[in-house]
């Protein structure tokens, strides 16, 4: 058995010394894009006629979240790492220094326009006219009570209860799971107004933002709020099947199934392409993509794809990704935007 | 006396009976299970194996005569031209933009392959079949309801009233759809096929094969022939059958790990899965090639040495062949479960939008099970029936797997 251990650690001594890096890339011939999976649907479309149009390759599109793509984005400089990160949000400062310590020190922002946050329910349901307050107060783990600075247990089981006027059924409202960048807009926008109509609770913002944060953005999870997987096709059919439940998901999603689903209006606001893009429809985000400079020029076809992403065709009041349910920037904010780009402006590194 | 053992006799009857029936009732409910799914899966899946097509005549879309040079041609606004032809209208600015919605975008491509592929003049009566867009393709299948008030149908009247005059004049048809089965992935549902993702699915198993089997074989054979009863060797035993029921995640993150971050091997590479799925199928096949070679019986390895055979030869002339079919039941197993894993998949950056069909297992791609669930995520209406007939061809090609399994089984017992 003597012959057995040797050969075992020879073995151990092969792997633990195998030359490292021996199969990077030696090259790249094709965009890389990481980052949202709720930009994943407007990014692949540009991605895919960028392919077809060009001479260049079709860029690859890994849907990571925000976040996971900032994380890859930011590790460092070459053709192993993704050229573009998009995000359903802007980036952060923290993400913005980190890339900057890896060497990522000029990073490009495009905005290419924006997407609504909706709350709808089934066609054969009525109408429901809701504000943020009712949304706060109907999902909210805790809320406040009768006497400034008490917090009960969110005690409402109907929306009739939350407020009169509203229907009188059980509250009951899918909605994405933790991990999904549409539930942390929607905890932002709008329960966090709607709870800073308390006045002891806003003035808490500024002396204690921890609790402050806890209180205004807690979803109950006594039933009343279900959590579905990160698919909002889901949603929609479980809100053809049940009348009685509301769910939240992204706007394109309403877009592609008028026929089954309506959205509530909030605060007196129908989510129409309009109220979205002028900013009157409240629950709406800014969808960004981000390019490190250093990489064009370096990847074949990046500084094309760069124009194409920008072009009126694309991100336009016509644009092909408003038939995907993008909502277009005005026309302004558009062209000064392609007009950055294409003069390749790079962030200021405190960032934002 | 007599008569307690009749009554014994016929309560053990009664007893035989409900078990039996108990277990009939159990194959009957999985049956049901399986038919329900299968049933909602073609139920859903079937009409995405046609797509609907618009025959266009091509002397509408090219000027008469000797063409132009190919890189001229404008063949969007040619296919809109033979469009309006067609229907015998004069489309404004916005009519034409309702117009360009019926057809995909990939028909400006058909005709240019057209009219490169026929230089010089073309047939006066000759027509090309372009696809229809995957709104007209819904609309044809029946797939929305086309008497809902205009916003609450993707097609507007106008649309709709095109729709049914091109109907009328013979020229929608649906014919099978082969771009699911000849293209990469596309946002266009109509132009969506599953052609790279499968490539990818192979690519990596074909890795996992040549990897997990050689060396979960030799570890079994190792094992069970040649291995000391020591303390470390149970302890390895133990860690293998742990090692099976670890969340295949967890693999996911080796595989980013050790496999991406420290050798550098590429993200989204065939190469990369493949090895993933390896360890993951690793211990499958070293627990059943044990099980197998263990069940050989002792007389077959004493005879042979009492025949003067070197434990080599004991192993390779008698064990290995008696175990084999067992083996190869054992690996295909496992492979099926690799093949159908998404979860280490999106740690090594394989869940991601590629429509080139990879060359070689560095090329990024991605794999059948990752593309359903991206497509199942998709807003496009159209996607939905697409998802259920890329899982029914999930499921056959799981089923062709398995039959290849019992028949190499069969002719390895022979």
């Amino acid at each position: 058995m003597y012959n057995d251990t040797r050969f075992l650690l020879l073995f151990v001594a092969l792997v633990a010394f195998a030359p490292r890096a021996g199969l990077a890339q030696s090259g790249r011939d094709y965009v890389y894009i990481v980052g949202s999976s709720t930009v994943y649907p407007f990014a692949t479309v540009v991605a895919e006629r960028f392919g077809r149009a060009s001479s260049f390759r079709t860029p690859k599109v890994e849907s990571t979240g925000s976040g996971g793509g900032f994380r890859l984005f930011c590790d460092g400089i070459g053709v192993d790492y993704p050229d573009i990160s998009n995000s359903s949000r802007a980036i952060k400062a923290s993400e913005l220094s980190a890339c900057a310590q890896n060497g990522v020190t000029e990073v490009i922002e495009v905005k290419i326009g924006y997407d609504g946050i909706v709350f709808a329910n089934a066609l054969s349901a009525p109408d429901v006219a809701l504000t943020r307050r009712d949304i706060y107060l109907a999902l909210a783990r805790d809320v406040p009570g009768d006497v400034p600075g008490e917090l009960i247990a969110n005690p409402y089981q109907r929306w009739s209860e939350v407020r009169p006027g509203l229907p009188d059924q059980r509250i009951e409202v899918l909605g994405p799971p933790p991990t999904s960048g549409t539930r942390d807009e929607f905890v932002e926008l709008a329960m966090a107004d709607g709870c800073r109509q308390f006045d002891w609770v806003r003035e808490l913002a500024a002396a204690e933002p921890d609790r402050h944060r806890r209180i205004c953005q807690t979803l109950r999870d006594d039933g009343a709020f279900v959590q579905t997987g990160e698919n909002d096709n889901l949603i929609v059919q479980k809100l053809e099947a049940n009348p009685r439940a509301f769910g939240i998901f992204g706007f394109s999603f309403l877009d592609q199934n008028f026929d089954k689903v309506k959205a509530a209006t909030i605060d007196g606001v129908l989510p129409t392409f309009d109220a979205i893009a002028d900013g009157r429809y409240p629950i709406s985000r800014p969808l960004y993509f981000y390019i490190k400079k250093a990489h064009v020029g370096m990847i074949p076809g990046l500084e094309r794809f760069l124009v194409e992403l920008t072009h009126e065709r694309t991100l336009g009041e016509e644009g092909y990704l408003v038939d995907r349910g993008l909502i277009p920037l005005p026309a302004a904010e558009r062209e000064s935007g392609e007009a950055a780009v294409s003069a390749l402006e790079v962030l200021p590194l405190a960032g934002k | 006396m007599n008569r307690v053992v009749e009554s014994r006799l016929r309560r053990r009857h009664r007893r035989e009976r409900t078990f039996r029936g108990l277990c009939v009732a159990s194959v009957l409910v999985a049956a049901l299970f399986l038919l329900v799914i299968l049933g909602s899966l073609f139920r859903q899946g079937a009409s995405a194996f046609t797509q609907t097509r618009i025959s266009l005549p091509v002397p509408a879309m090219l000027p008469a005569g000797d063409l132009p040079d190919s890189g001229a041609m404008d063949y969007d606004a040619a296919v809109l031209d033979a469009l309006a032809a067609l229907l015998a209208i004069d489309p404004d600015r916005a009519e034409r933009r309702e117009l360009r919605q019926l057809v995909s975008i990939d028909a400006a491509f058909v005709l240019r392959d057209y009219v490169e592929s026929s230089p010089g003049r073309v047939v006066s009566d000759a027509s090309v079949r372009v696809p229809a867009s995957a709104k007209v393709d819904m609309a044809i299948k029946g797939e929305f309801d086309r008497t809902a008030a205009s916003d609450r149908r993707p097609l507007s009247d106008l649309q709709i009233d095109w729709i049914d005059r091109l109907v009328e004049l013979g020229a929608i048809e649906r014919t099978f759809n082969t771009a699911l089965f000849t293209n990469g992935d596309s946002r266009e549902p109509e132009l969506a096929g599953i052609r790279a993702a499968l490539m990818g699915s192979v690519l990596m198993l074909l890795i996992t094969l040549a990897v997990a089997f050689p060396i979960g074989v030799a570890a079994a054979v190792y094992l069970e022939e040649f291995a000391p009863r020591r303390a470390w060797i149970r302890l390895l035993e133990l860690s293998i059958n742990n090692l099976a029921a670890v969340p295949s995640i967890v693999f996911g993150l080796l595989g980013l790990v050790v496999l991406i971050d420290w050798l550098g091997m590429p993200r989204s590479a065939p190469l990369v899965g493949g090895l993933v799925l390896a360890l993951l199928t690793l211990p499958v096949i070293v627990i059943s090639s044990r099980s197998a070679i263990r069940a050989v019986p002792t007389s077959i390895r004493e005879a042979s040495l009492g025949l003067g055979a070197s434990r080599m030869q004991v192993v390779s002339h008698h064990v290995l062949p008696q175990a084999m079919p067992a083996i190869v039941t054992g690996t295909i197993i496992g492979l099926s479960r690799a093949f159908g894993e998404t979860a280490p998949l999106l740690m090594i950056g394989m869940v991601a939008f590629i429509v080139d069909v990879p060359s070689g297992v560095t090329d990024p791609a991605t794999a059948l099970p990752v593309q359903i669930y991206l497509w199942a995520d998709s807003p496009e209406r159209a996607f939905a029936e697409r998802t259920s007939a890329a899982i029914l061809v999930l499921l056959g090609f799981l089923l062709s797997m398995n039959l290849l399994a019992a028949a190499i089984r069969r002719k390895v017992e022979k």
